[in-house]
């Protein structure tokens, strides 16, 4: 698998490391209860197919990235900075 | 038909045309008392259990492809009880002790093979890990013997035992622990569940699961509807799909595990083994193979086969372990679907739905436990109530934070088993 990371360009992918489906981004309120934190924390939709994943520049720009990618194929999709992604969400 | 000694002389001396089709393939009937969702390791022994400890014989079990074409044709086929946390401990412990009887009760040659697994420690921090989990193996009731650089040396005189970065210390032993041959395993456990009354019924996908005021109806499939009081899934990789049918989500992401196999050769590894400085285990098949295998590429995937960065890990391990190695030609490769949770310790529960039975997030170590996830999955479906050495694995966990078995203590978070 390749990388097309926004600032590097396209590199191979053990410069990056994973961190699974770009939930992250959508972190619950503290005070959200416990079923919101347990479903944050370990339940996953974990798709045959499309899917948003965080991955990790970190043996180049130090970067974290939200990238599109299909489970199935292993094909990359959009990959873009988690910065300009959270920025946008409301 | 009864394997025995005499039948295969006979067979073999009148051209082996006597042996008959191991199991039926019936068409599905409108009902049955209870259905199993998969036919893998799990789902076949759940099924043979089932029949065999709890009588229920009218009984389904539906695969979408054929029998073993999942994980239990596609694993390392390594069997132990090395385990050591409260709840795994027991459970591991009771496979094993299946396991040492399962050919008997099975009548069919599972090739099980207590060759004994040694894993190999490189620092004196590895060697009283391995000292402490010894104790642990043997305070549960199973065997451990921690070995000296000499003993190691003997046991296994064709590895790299002096390199310079990685020299070898010593091993812990656990000789009762081996592998079997897998195909084996789910043929003999469909045959038993088949002799008993079970349908298996192949190319069949269940599409959807129906439910009605939150109890379980039955299920639609590629082969129709299909009714049933209780309904059991055991699918393994694809444990979130089937769930999310039931409208659940589960504490599951499938990840993909990679394994190779070398050209045969004359034996030069008697026994399993494991590196302990770097992730890769090894053992040689019947054939002559070398069979070995590394960690998860660390991603989440459906494609049932890999990427080169951690063959290429696998391999540079492998060099470093046993430079011989080198010479053999790689014959095949492959991946499996790993239904990874966040503790890296399996599910066996009811649901919030009643009748709605989850076996599920075996990870890459489902193999060893088939005849006790089987064994106590039956027990469930049947009684209702857990089974003693599976009670532990409990669905909830993750939620209330009690019970949670993280094996390598790395914290109870996906991408970290
Ligand atoms: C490379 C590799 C090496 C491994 N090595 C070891 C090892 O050395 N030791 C060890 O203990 N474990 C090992 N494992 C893990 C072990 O193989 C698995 O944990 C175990 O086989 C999973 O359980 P199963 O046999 O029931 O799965 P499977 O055989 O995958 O069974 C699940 C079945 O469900 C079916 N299914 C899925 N969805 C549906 C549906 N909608 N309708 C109907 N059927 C469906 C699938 O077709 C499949 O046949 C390894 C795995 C891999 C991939
Ligand atoms: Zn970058």
């Amino acid at each position: 698998m390749r990388i097309a990371c926004p600032l590097c360009g396209e590199r191979d992918s053990r410069e990056f490391s994973y961190k699974g489906h770009a939930l992250a981004l959508e972190r619950p309120a503290e005070d959200a209860g416990v079923a919101a934190w347990d479903d944050y924390l370990h339940n996953r939709d974990n798709p045959a197919g499309l899917t948003q994943e965080l991955w990790f520049h970190d043996m180049g720009c130090a970067s974290w990235l939200v990238a599109e990618r299909n489970t199935v194929t292993h094909e990359f999709g959009a990959v873009r900075l988690a910065e300009d992604v959270k920025g946008a969400k409301p | 038909m009864r394997f025995s000694a005499l039948k295969i002389l006979k067979e073999g001396l009148t051209g082996n045309k006597g042996w008959t089709p191991h199991w039926r393939d019936p068409a599905p009937k409108p009902a049955y008392d209870a259905i199993i969702i998969g036919g893998g390791g799990h789902g076949l022994s759940t099924a043979y259990y089932l029949a065999k400890n709890h009588g229920m014989t009218n009984i389904a079990v539906l695969e979408k492809g054929y029998i073993g074409s999942g994980n239990i044709g596609r694993n390392t086929t390594i069997v132990r009880a090395n385990y050591s946390l409260e709840g795994n401990s027991q459970f591991y412990s009771h496979s094993l002790k299946l396991w040492e009887g399962l050919e008997q009760d099975l009548n069919y040659n599972a090739m099980m093979s207590q060759r004994g697994i040694i894993n190999l420690f490189h620092s004196d921090g590895q060697r009283d890990a391995a000292a402490k989990r010894a104790n642990m193996m043997i305070s549960q009731g199973d065997d451990a013997i921690l070995l000296d650089k000499t003993s190691v040396r003997a046991l296994l005189p064709n590895l790299n035992h002096d390199n310079i970065r990685f020299p070898i210390y010593g091993g812990l032993y656990h000789k009762r622990g081996g592998t079997a041959r897998h195909d084996a395993v789910a043929w003999g456990f469909a045959r038993g569940a088949d002799q008993r009354g079970v349908d298996l019924i192949q190319n069949c996908e269940v599409t959807g699961i129906d439910i009605e005021n939150g109890v379980v109806q039955g299920v639609q499939t590629t082969r129709g509807a299909i009714r049933a009081k209780k309904v059991g899934m055991v699918v393994a990789g694809r444990s979130s799909q089937v769930a999310a049918m039931a409208g659940m989500r589960l504490p599951i992401e499938s990840h993909i595990l990679q394994a190779f196999v070398s050209e045969g050769l004359k034996p030069c590894i008697d026994h399993v083994v494991t590196f302990g400085m770097g992730h890769m285990y090894m053992s040689q098949s019947d054939k002559g193979g070398l069979v070995f295998g590394g960690d998860l590429d660390f991603y989440a995937s459906y494609a049932q086969r890999g990427n080169l960065p951690t063959a290429e890990h696998v391999m540079e391990a492998a060099m470093c372990l046993l430079p011989q190695i080198g010479k053999a030609k790689v014959l095949r490769s492959w991946g499996g679907i790993m239904d990874m949770t966040p503790d890296g310790s399996f599910i066996i529960d009811k649901t919030h739905i009643e009748g709605f039975f989850v076996n599920a997030g075996w990870c890459y170590g489902g193999f060893k436990a088939v005849p006790a996830s089987g064994y106590c999955m039956a027990h469930l479906m049947a009684t209702g109530q857990p089974h003693e050495v599976a009670k532990h694995h409990r669905l909830d966990r993750f939620e209330t934070g009690r019970g949670l078995m993280d094996e390598e203590h790395r914290g109870s978070q996906h991408n970290l088993h």
